[in-house]
């Protein structure tokens, strides 16, 4: 809860002083300013939240927080993190990272803090490309796509990052796109909220390496019928007019129009973000154009026990009945002999 | 044969190796006797010989578990050969025998010895003594499976339970043979299986009758060995590696910090690992994590949290970590990096000593990227130099690489065991809010070069760090080339000052010595036996084992200068060598290598530095 202190905060006082140095046009300063406000709007005082990224132009987002931040390396934010939350519990932990620092080079790391189950934030900025190594395919670049490592196409099959937290057993998946701040600033809340590794994958623009990757969801005239954003215990329906929707079809998804085929808002699916089978949520996040329509909002929240309750559970009940309560007492303890 | 019990045979001290299947219990049995012996006041060095393969095919060479205990007076290490090899089978007998003393005593379970075991084992004839050669021992062949039924044929124990008992005949038969009561490991087993009277009663019996065994069947000899001159105090045995984890934790509490381990396993250190997680009563935090880059960068952040950080590795490992390392380094955070070294390169011999890793821990890494680096030289001052490197990497705010190795991790020594109080106290350089003062996370003391500490959670402290070149003061991102030399100055600097808080390199022996030895890290004990038996001798030869290897003493150049000839002997290929060599240009030495794995023989050391000495 805020105190009246910190309730005072604005987006303002989570801005540091350093200029801000991504190109211009760049998908990062719209999720800069959704999370300088998102952390305004939760009414933490600054002190408690540690920034950590590792390498990647996303992962300069930690010099523009006015928190507690930390840089580290490539890939390995989340094993960072993970030791940063076990050993404060009372932080509030925000991971910034890429498709090619979190999936590529600390995928191991991303699917075994999601398995464990630490409870903190995990942005992970998508922009299908390297983007500060200049251009070279990443683990989400679509198949086939020329880029400077790939001249003749890309020949692999690219990872959808929600599938990944389904295949760790995640229990919080969002998604969110760069210029959607206001959608953005409400799944970064609830992120927050949600207690567990809560990753929210944002589709992020790379202007100039991969300019318009995601324009086909983004396009300005018709985002609404490729877009459908999710929230719980809402009807799964989109479009321009609101007319369209998701229902199941034996064991698929398909788009219907509400009225034709006699078709009514009854037919529609209502989104169970806290339902525990992810079976209808990995169908909606893979969906993607042009049969379907992009799934953006919280997919997946689910309950779980995290690794730092349990630990401290387990810390907080050895201090209770172990017999060792100090040094001494472990230099003490099994068999000693004394010398005369 | 003439009665000879009555009159026992005096000893300086005495090697033993139990050893037979690994699930004959061999472990144990030399455990229980070194116990004995410790608490009668011998000196006493154990080390323990596991098969590698986790389940090796019973009977086979590749399954016999082995371990070694030497006891008496003035004891450094677990000895070169046993002067008693106790075997339970053929498979033992082969792999041991050669590390046997000619004239020793070997005691063999006539039982396991039939025609399919001798096969197993890889004998061709049912003679292996005289198949292998190894004539010239004295040899007693006791029945230990049968007179362990025996004994415990009214027991109402079934035969698999009787016969996992047999491993206390031997025992038995050892503890009369070198003079020790039984009430010890009786009381041993008291407590061990307090829930089945059965099982007490049947070892004791069993133990007895081993006892009884050596007196009235094979009336051997007893012998007595030699106490040592110990200081008065409580005792307990310890290995390298619970010595490691415990002078963290003793660390942790002197500097009022939690401590948290992120680790992965891996042979020989996971035990320092295992040890930690057993304490979180004390505050401790393990993390088992994916890989050895998540154990050390988990402890990074970690220690960015304001713990005190720990990771645990051996050398794959340490190379796996070597990134982090770096960035733990250029942030300035606190962590300790512990090295359990063992044979390399890549896999290597996971399971065999080496001190190869001397090289990667001084310098293997990208960039100017000093840090400080301690070893260990004995398993129970594992404590005292975990203890020591904490220190360092909290009071100085940088990581610290502890080497231990194989041969410390596994072996054991008594420790005398001082409360806490009487180890330094630990001063963390905590930042703390001043109102009006800005934070600068990279100011430093004048002196020490040493930044200040800000953990999450302080309000007005709020900070970034990171991996790229920071500011001078500020911590702020530079590309300033004159920044980036000067801070990397600041940071040999700082690493180059530890050297005011450790202690000077101490000589065993004149430093004008004939010859000085010098060493450093786990071979001390096969060092300073070697030493000390020339010495006795009348020979004119000095120790000088390092325990501080960066930054070096500030008196080692005089050292090294002050004796006529220098051999530097070392487990690798002349790592240290090179070292010295690197910091003080001419100086000239020869060196002693052994790279088998194996830890130097006090016999091969004695050699070589009688041939230095003899050459003119």
């Amino acid at each position: 809860m805020a105190t009246e202190e910190t309730a005072k905060l604005t987006f303002k006082d989570f801005k540091s002083d350093q200029e801000v140095r991504w190109c211009a046009g760049c998908g990062d300063h719209a999720i800069l300013n959704s999370v300088h406000k998102t952390l305004a709007a939760i009414g933490k005082p600054r002190e408690n939240y540690a920034i950590i990224s590792g390498i990647g132009c996303s992962s300069r987002f930690p010099y523009y927080m006015n928190t507690y931040a930390f840089h580290t390396i490539h890939g390995r934010a989340l094993a960072i993190a993970s030791g940063t939350k076990t050993a404060n519990p009372d932080l509030s932990v925000w991971v910034i990272t890429g498709d090619g620092d979190g999936l590529a080079i600390g995928g191991n790391h991303f699917i075994h803090a999601i398995r464990r189950n630490i409870n903190m934030n995990v942005l992970l900025f998508n922009n299908e490309i390297y983007g500060l190594t200049k251009g070279q395919y990443s683990p989400t670049t679509q198949e086939g796509m020329v880029t400077k490592t790939s001249p003749h196409g890309s020949i692999e099959h690219p990872f959808n990052p929600g599938e990944l937290v389904l295949g760790s057993n995640g229990h919080y998946f969002a998604r969110s796109i760069d210029i959607s701040m206001k959608l953005t600033n409400e799944i970064l809340e609830n992120a927050e909220a949600h207690n567990g590794t809560s990753v929210v994958e944002i589709l992020q623009n790379c202007v100039i390496f991969n300019d318009k990757t995601h324009g086909y969801y983004t396009d300005k005239a018709e985002k609404l019928d490729r877009q459908i954003i999710l929230r719980h215990g809402e009807k799964m329906v989109f479009g321009k007019e609101n007319d369209k929707g998701l229902v199941l079809d034996g064991m698929k998804l398909k788009v219907v129009k509400i009225g034709e085929n006699g078709i009514t808002e009854d037919d529609i699916l209502v989104h169970d973000a806290h339902e525990e089978s992810p079976f209808l949520h990995w169908m909606l996040i893979k969906m993607k154009g042009p049969d379907f329509p992009i799934a953006l909002g919280v997919i997946r929240a689910t309950e779980g026990t995290t690794y730092g309750d349990k630990m401290e559970a387990q810390v907080a009940d050895r201090k209770e009945k172990s017999a060792i309560k100090t040094m001494n007492d472990l230099l003490h303890s099994g068999a000693t002999w004394q010398v005369d | 044969m003439t009665n000879n019990k009555d009159k026992a045979i005096e000893l300086d001290h005495v090697v033993i190796r139990f050893s037979g299947d690994s699930g004959d219990g061999m472990q144990l049995t030399g455990t229980l006797f070194s116990d004995t012996a410790a608490i009668l006041g011998n000196g006493i060095a154990t080390f323990p010989d596991y098969p590698a393969e986790i389940r090796a095919p019973q009977g086979t060479v590749g399954g016999v578990s082995g371990f070694q205990v030497h006891f008496g007076y003035d004891i450094n290490t677990p000895g070169d050969y046993a002067d008693v090899l106790v075997a339970m089978n053929p498979a033992a007998l082969k792999a041991n025998a050669k590390w046997t003393k000619r004239g020793g005593t070997m005691l063999l379970d006539r039982d396991a010895f039939t025609a399919k075991n001798l096969k197993k084992a890889g004998y061709k004839t049912d003679d292996p003594v005289k198949e292998d050669g190894i004539g010239g021992f004295n040899i007693i062949y006791a029945p230990i499976s049968t007179m362990t039924q025996e004994t415990l044929k009214d027991s109402g124990l079934d035969n698999k339970t009787i016969l996992r008992s047999k491993n206390m005949f031997a025992l038995g038969i050892c503890f009369y043979l070198f003079n020790k009561p039984l009430k010890f490991t009786e009381a041993f087993f008291e407590k061990k299986f307090k829930k089945v009277p059965k099982i007490i009663e049947a070892n004791k019996m069993v133990l007895k009758a081993g006892y009884n065994y050596g007196y009235v069947v094979q009336e051997l000899t007893p012998y007595k060995v030699t106490a040592d001159e110990i200081e008065k105090g409580t005792y307990r045995n310890i290995n390298g590696n619970t010595a490691t984890a415990w002078g963290c934790m003793a660390a942790a509490e002197k500097a009022k910090l939690p401590l948290f381990c992120g680790s992965y396993p891996i042979t020989p250190a996971t035990e320092i690992l295992q040890e930690l997680s057993k304490y979180k009563s004390l505050n401790v935090r393990t993390f088992q994590a994916e890989d050895e880059i998540g154990g050390i960068t988990s402890a990074i952040g970690a220690s960015f949290a304001g713990n005190f950080a720990v990771t645990t590795t051996s050398g794959p490992g340490l190379a796996l970590k070597t990134e982090a390392i770096g960035l733990a380094m250029i942030t300035e955070l606190p962590l300790v990096i512990v090295n359990v070294q063992r044979g390399g390169p890549s896999t290597g011999l996971p399971t065999k000593t080496e001190q190869s890793d001397l090289l990667q821990a001084v310098q293997g890494r990208n960039g100017e990227a000093p840090v400080p680096v301690i070893a260990a030289s004995t398993p129970s001052n594992c404590y005292n130099y975990a203890f020591m490197a904490s220190k360092i990497a909290l009071e100085h705010m940088t990581p610290v690489i502890l080497l231990t190795d194989g041969f410390l991790a596994n072996g054991s020594q008594p420790m005398k065991i001082e409360n806490t109080d009487t180890l330094p106290d630990i001063i963390v350089p905590h930042a703390s809010f001043k109102e009006g003062e800005e934070y600068l996370p990279y100011e430093r003391d004048e002196k020490t070069l040493v930044r200040k500490w800000a953990a999450p959670g302080v309000a007005g402290l709020e900070h970034r760090i990171g991996g790229l070149e920071k500011m001078d003061k500020t911590g702020t991102v530079s590309y300033v080339p004159e920044n980036h030399e000067l801070m990397t100055e600041y940071r040999e600097r700082k690493v180059d000052y530890v050297q005011n808080v450790i202690p000077e390199q101490e000589i065993v022996g004149e430093p004008d010595a004939d010859l000085l030895v010098v060493g450093w890290g786990g071979t001390y004990g096969h060092l300073l036996t070697a030493v000390h038996d020339l010495q006795a001798e009348g020979k004119s030869i000095s120790l000088a084992h390092f325990n501080y290897i960066k930054p070096l003493p500030k008196n080692t150049e005089d050292v090294l200068r002050g004796a006529k000839k220098v051999v530097v002997a070392e487990l690798n290929n002349g790592q240290f060598a090179k070292y010295l060599r690197q910091n003080f240009g001419n100086l000239e030495f020869t060196q002693y290598n052994k790279i088998m794995g194996l830890p130097f023989t006090v016999e091969e050391l004695t050699k070589h530095f009688n041939e230095l000495m003899e050459e003119k």
